[in-house]
């Protein structure tokens, strides 16, 4: 069966103000929204038009985290995919340790593709799709704006600092996506009732031989320095005549 | 044990990247470190060339090879991987470049990466910025090699010093890829300063109203030898292209000014342009958020304002 595997993340909502704990030890998440990161939703969206195109027969959504998660693998499968796979893990899931899981499901599911999302909107790491494909030793195509696929292969237009890169990879291959991919759809509520009977394994990071290590110790969150709030000027004249005065013009 | 760092050059052949040698400032402030710089290329020799100049490097190797004509990431891994033994740190710039090959080396070495470093605290202690820079981590790490990305923004580029440190070649006996090829680069020529590198930069949001609508942006920007950056939201409608994107998930940028014109300030925006020494905003709504970050606040129509200044300057 032809497959694409998603990976998606449960973060806070990318709307949501961040604050960070008083005692340093985190950010506060308590009665705070989260969501399936933005990313990975577009990862989702572009393997369900693939899959409605007729270049794929199932997507299958995953993600690597604790009980909660399943809230976000239920969006995923109302939003269209056809299972998902629930790796439960508690505390710090490190990029290394996503990526040997995903490792694990993808030589269980043997998908043509593979599509997360760029970086996590959380701990903007950015890493789980390359650590992925370096493990899998298949190519990667990180920050995808363009995805066009034949038989073999497929055709990635990337979003780089010099402009847009397009490169060709053979399949199977590891996608990462950009903002521009596509626009996620909006999920129904008959499909929030439908996605209640769609199958949900639920898997452990032992039972698929990987061990959770964290190797990156988290010490101290900090809220960043804050810019002292500026003047206002009435016109050009004033701003031109203040950006003089400081020698920036 | 001192460490022993390798940073990966970031290059278009021909020049180096200055994002190398923000990697090699953030490098020396790990007092005793010993800095080699690494560059794959076809023909590495001027490159190398430019990073032995640099102040604080101690050694270049270089990496030659016909297949390194583009920066593959699934091909350029394997080769700083089987470089990588002797040293404690790998470091490359937290551009799309460095942030598509680093990554992947981690992932060969199986060695954890810390992403966007702002600081180096010791040899296992770094400060990055999470959640869109809304907040600062401290991590900690016992792994004894380890992979970073650099947040330029964060550094000042090395200077170019007098005395070249020396360059070998090296060769390494990994296999490389085939499997993914280059196609094709779309960049827009421009003769403006590079966005990431400007003193200067004006920025336009969705309230320039149409691309048509930018070039009151460039004509300013040509007057002050500025480059001109975009909102995602700009971005997104079409009036700029993405490499103009400045915010969390576009550039990072740090000039000396910046001006933010018709920009409301999204938190992802806010992120791009916090290094900015001095920051301009241009907005109708006085309201915008734009106006908390701003030194010099203008509440008015752009396109009154705009050309108004471009008289101003003369």
């Amino acid at each position: 069966m032809k497959r694409i595997l998603v990976g998606i993340k449960r973060v806070v909502d990318y709307n949501v103000r961040i604050r960070v704990k008083p005692d340093n030890s985190g950010v506060i998440t308590e009665g705070v929204k989260m969501s399936v990161n933005p990313f990975d939703e577009i990862a989702l969206e572009e393997a369900l038009r693939i899959k409605e195109r007729g270049g794929a027969e199932e997507v299958i959504v995953a993600t690597v985290g604790p009980a909660d998660c399943q809230q976000q693998l239920r969006t995923a499968l109302a939003m269209g995919a056809d299972r998902a796979l629930h790796v439960q893990a508690d505390g710090v899931i490190e990029p290394l340790v996503a990526a040997r899981a995903l490792l694990k499901l993808i030589e269980k599911e043997q998908p043509f593709l593979v599509i997360l999302g760029k970086q996590a909107i959380d701990d903007d790491n950015g890493q789980t799709g390359q650590v992925l494909a370096a493990l899998w030793q298949r190519p990667q195509a990180t920050y995808a704006s363009k995805l066009e696929l034949t038989e073999t292969s497929a055709r990635v237009t990337r979003e780089v600092d010099a402009g847009l890169e397009t490169l060709e990879v053979d399949l199977p291959a590891v996608i990462t996506t950009d903002l521009r991919l596509n626009e996620p759809r909006y999920v129904k509520l008959p499909d929030i009732m439908k996605a209640k009977k769609k199958p949900l394994e639920t898997l452990t990071l032992p039972a698929l031989g990987v061990e959770p290590r964290q190797q990156l110790k988290l010490v101290r969150f900090e809220p960043p320095p804050q810019r002292q709030k500026g003047i206002r000027v009435k016109d050009a004249a004033e701003l031109v005549e203040a950006l003089k005065k400081k020698g920036l013009l | 044990m001192s460490a022993k760092i390798l940073i990966v050059a970031e290059h278009d052949g021909a020049r180096l990247n200055p994002s190398t040698a923000k990697c090699v400032s953030c490098a020396r402030t790990l007092a005793g470190a010993e800095i080699t710089v690494v560059v794959c290329a076809v023909d590495a020799a001027a490159v190398a060339a430019q990073a032995a100049q640099l102040e604080g490097v101690s050694r270049v190797i270089t990496l030659e090879n016909a297949a390194n004509q583009h920066a593959l990431a699934a091909v350029l891994a394997p080769q700083i991987a089987a470089l990588a033994a002797p040293y404690t740190h790998l470091l490359g710039p937290s551009t799309t470049f460095g942030k598509d090959l680093m990554a992947r080396i981690a992932g060969l070495l199986e060695a954890p990466q810390v992403s966007d470093i702002m600081a180096i605290e010791s040899a296992t202690r770094f400060r990055r910025p999470i959640f869109a820079g809304n907040a600062i981590l401290t991590v900690e790490t016992s792994a004894a090699k380890l992979v970073g990305t650099v947040r330029a923004a964060s550094f000042e580029a090395a200077a170019s010093g007098a005395a070249a440190a020396p360059i070998e070649k090296a060769s390494v006996a990994a296999e490389l890829p085939t499997h993914t090829r280059f196609v094709s680069v779309s960049a827009a020529k421009s003769d403006r300063p590079d966005l990431q590198t400007a003193a200067r930069v004006i920025s336009g949001g969705r309230a320039l109203g149409s691309a048509e609508g930018f070039k009151i942006l460039y004509r300013l920007a040509d007057k002050l030898g500025a480059a001109v950056g975009a909102s995602r939201a700009a971005v997104d409608a079409g009036y700029a292209p993405n490499e103009m994107q400045v915010g969390q998930t576009g550039k990072i940028i740090a000039p000396e000014l910046y001006v933010a014109v018709g920009i409301s300030g999204a938190i992802q925006h806010l992120t791009g342009i916090k290094d900015a020494r001095t920051i301009v905003a241009i907005n109708k709504d006085g309201e915008a958020p734009i106006f908390e970050v701003a030194d010099f606040g203008l509440v008015g129509d752009l396109f009154q304002v705009i050309p108004e200044i471009e008289r101003l300057i003369g």
